[in-house]
């Protein structure tokens, strides 16, 4: 492109828009990342909050919640929280961490901006709908909270929302709250569909010269195959809600068995969309991983095709796991030991790229900062999640352990342990890139070594209550005799998940004060090789001055010959690393 | 070893308990090998001055090995579990007893079908919350709910079945030991759920013949 047309280029694309075209309704896909990264981190306060509450019951049961008697009945009496806000408050931590938190900050905020950066674009393909996504999913969070307020409360039949329990009012109690829930899941799977449309046909047709598939960042390989999954996963589960909702409404009996229905049905419906889903939480996660890895190893990524087809393999494989949810449920024993093969199957995966994730440490010249403290954390807390996968997988041992807090120690390690540590590492890294400044190093590591000691605390001991027989979702332990010796650990877990909280703030802080008064980024300050870091910090509307031609793979680090220890995708030369 | 799991009184609990162990104790290895050399690299290759990375795109050895191993543990598991899961969750063996578990908010119902051995007839016997049961002889359940999902949860029995409205599922085991424990609900089933509570008695079959006597001679 002439220097000309590079001018033109990016007149066309630079609005000088107002406070509203420029912040709220910004058809560029960085804002739009930011926007979701917002909405997602205040989610995610209220999802932390319900959480606490949650662990309070747990090791206080029906004492007063300190600071709470405020909060008028039924929700708490003079602090205390009854059995129906109980299941309340789990069901919606649940809903918004998973739905509101880790799916918008991934693929949301992560996807946005970092796709058409990374490939060389100036914007998603379709910029219109990709600010309809975001404001549709604001308006579906906004649903879910509404439903807090109104009479009966929030959904209290958990985020699995197993029927007949969720399809029928008579059950719980809630009317509105859980109508609400299953409206709000439905708005948002529009906008993720616009999204994984965007991010398919985006990263498919409009890469730079040069940027084969095989030259893709891993963590847009991760996100393509994200979007594949989103885009097919979410008809069947809005399918599936609107099923649930005209049960609820319009008496039509799909779950319910006095009329014909059948409650074993939405189970097979949700875990099909849920366990593709359980992916797309992670996925991501594994990609960010493999970014930051690579580049503070200063190291090329060990095995490239062996981890992006080890992503390729996890999403055809996700569909055929999903009954091993359900081994307990009452479906046909011999479908049990189908789905306990294919999830045994799909472990490997994993497994190839844990071993790909030591492999590009080994050798490596391997630099602390805070994105690559997350990075490892993600991989070592990644191998916990995993290896205790593998109880459930095997069906007589999830027999005994099947509902119980062995489960619930899991579905964190992989999903706070996994997710949120990459997460985390993920915005220390492209924050100069998203806000033109450093965050602090300091603030970060305080907040990373606190966040991993109060994380392991606050759940590793679940494992222990799980095999001890503690089940899930119980409002008060002290209830059963046999869990008596187990008590104490429900009150370390629940300290350790008020210093969790607590560490957070430390986070809070550093993300806005570093957004305004952080030190000024360059331009490329992590020295890294993609082509995000070819454009200007922070990048204009349109991000490139000039269309990156791409040379070379992303993790050409260290390559013998050259005088740096990295060589950008963007840069033009020859040799050894042109190849690859 | 591994104190933590309850007192198992069944006759198939220890084939789950020793599958149990088996992957704690591949898991506990693999944990330790895999954070091992993770801790270790991590202090070896940190970065000094004057250190470069080695420039290595991978191996496709390494790969072929670290893609079969893992291939082989879990087929293997697999198999392992096969056996064991067929054992309690595919064939009854022939019954000694039969239960029938009303599972509905927020009790367990337990219907026994009296003298006649028929259930549904004059002297069928309701029992909440209260299963009696002779030791060392086959029990079976059939399982069903009025209402929601519940799930029949004996932890020293390592049993565990979700009840259905609008289908009955079957379940056995035999116990191998006289004592009181509790049948805690193990699926959310309502504001209740927590609480949701049973208990199984396990009778000599002398106590058990007693029990028998004093409840059906009206």
């Amino acid at each position: 492109m002439s220097e000309a047309a590079a001018a033109h280029a990016h007149d066309e694309h630079h609005h000088e828009g107002g406070f509203v075209s420029t912040y709220l309704f910004s058809l560029d896909h960085k804002m739009i990342g930011k926007q979701f990264l917002l909405l997602s981190l205040f989610m995610m306060i209220i999802g932390g909050l319900l959480a606490l509450m949650v662990r309070w019951q747990l090791a206080y049961p029906e004492q007063p919640v300190p600071g709470l008697a405020w909060v008028p009945e039924p929700y708490l009496y003079d602090g205390i929280i009854p059995p129906e806000t109980y299941n309340m408050l789990f069901t919606m931590h649940a809903t918004i961490m998973i739905f509101f938190v880790v799916i918008p900050i991934l693929v949301g905020a992560f996807g946005n901006f970092l796709i058409p950066l990374m490939i060389g674009t100036k914007d998603m393909a379709f910029p219109i709908l990709n600010m309809l996504s975001f404001w549709i999913a604001a308006f579906a969070g906004g649903l879910l909270i509404s439903s807090f307020f109104v009479e009966g409360g929030a959904a209290a039949g958990g985020w699995t929302a197993y029927a007949p329990l969720s399809a029928a009012e008579v059950y719980t109690g809630v009317g509105l709250g859980q109508d609400l829930w299953i409206i709000s899941l439905v708005v948002l799977g529009i906008s993720s569909m616009m999204g994984s449309i965007n991010y398919i046909t985006t990263i498919i047709n409009m890469r730079a010269p040069g940027m084969t598939m095989f030259r893709l960042p891993l963590v847009v390989w991760s996100l393509f195959i994200t979007a594949i999954l989103l885009l097919l996963a979410l008809p069947e589960l809005t399918a599936a809600m609107a099923m649930l909702l005209f049960d609820r409404r319009f008496g039509t009996a799909f779950f319910l068995p006095e009329h014909g229905g059948e409650p074993i049905l939405w189970q097979h419906l949700f875990w099909f969309f849920g366990h593709p889903e359980v992916y797309i939480l992670i996925l991501p996660g594994m990609g960010i991983a493999s970014e930051i890895l690579s580049v503070f190893s200063r190291k090329p990524i060990f095995g490239y095709r062996a981890m992006a087809m080890a992503m390729i393999a996890i999403a055809f494989l996700g569909w055929v796991v999903w009954g091993h949810h359900m081994f307990q449920s009452g479906m046909n024993p011999t479908m049990g030991m189908a789905f306990m093969t294919t999830t045994m199957v799909i472990a490997v995966p994993s497994a190839i790229k844990t071993f790909n994730w030591l492999g590009t440490l080994w050798g490596g010249n391997i630099h602390f900062t805070t994105p690559m403290l997350h990075a490892l954390a993600f991989v070592s807390m990644f191998v916990i999640g995993g290896l205790s996968g593998i109880y459930m997988a095997a069906t007589p041992v999830d027999i005994f352990i099947h509902d119980t807090y062995f489960i619930v120690g899991h579905i964190h390690y992989v999903v706070f342990g996994g997710s949120i540590f990459a997460i985390f590492g993920g915005i220390a890294y492209w924050f100069p890139k998203m806000y033109g400044r450093m965050m602090n190093e300091t603030l970060g590591k305080i907040h990373f070594f606190g966040t991993l000691l109060f994380f392991n605390i606050t759940f590793f001991p679940m494992h222990i209550i799980g095999i001890g027989g503690h089940m899930r979702r119980i409002y008060n332990p002290e209830q059963y005799e046999f869990l008596e010796p187990l008590l104490h650990w429900n009150e370390i877990m629940t300290i350790g998940s008020i210093g969790l909280g607590i560490f957070q703030i430390v986070f809070a802080v550093n993300f806005f004060w570093s957004m305004f008064a952080g030190e000024k980024a360059t331009q490329n300050p992590w020295h890294a090789n993609t082509l995000e870091w070819e454009a200007p910090t922070p990048p204009p509307h349109g991000n490139f001055l000039v269309t990156p031609t791409v040379y070379r793979g992303p993790y050409e680090y260290s390559v013998p010959g050259e005088k740096e220890d990295w060589l950008p995708q963007a840069r033009p030369g020859s040799g050894v690393a042109a190849a690859h | 070893m591994l104190p933590w799991l309850p007192e198992n009184i069944s006759t198939y609990g220890g084939d789950i308990d020793w599958l149990f162990r088996l992957i704690f104790w591949i898991t506990t290895i693999v944990f330790v090998g895999v954070q091992g050399t993770f801790l270790y690299f991590l202090f070896k290759y940190r970065a000094r001055p004057g250190h470069k990375a080695i420039y290595s795109h991978g191996n496709n050895t390494l790969e072929i090995a670290w893609t079969i191993a893992p291939s082989v543990v879990c087929v293997v598991l697999a198999l392992l579990s096969r056996a064991t899961w067929d054992e309690i969750k595919a064939e009854i063996p022939p019954v000694d007893v039969t239960v029938r578990v009303y599972a509905k908010q927020f009790n367990w119902d337990f219907i026994y079908p009296g003298p006649d051995g028929a259930f549904d007839t004059d002297d069928d016997l309701t029992i909440e919350n209260e299963l009696n049961v002779p030791v060392h002889k086959v029990v079976k359940l059939e399982m069903l709910s009025r209402d929601v999902i519940h799930s029949f949860f004996v932890p020293v029995l390592r049993f565990k079945q979700d009840t259905m409205p609008g289908r009955q599922i079957d379940g056995w085991f035999e116990a191998t030991k006289t004592g009181e424990w509790e049948i805690p609900c193990a699926e959310l089933c309502g504001f209740g759920h927590s609480g949701m509570l049973g208990y199984l008695k396990v009778h000599s079959d002398q106590d058990y013949a007693a029990w028998v006597a004093k409840r059906w001679s009206k």
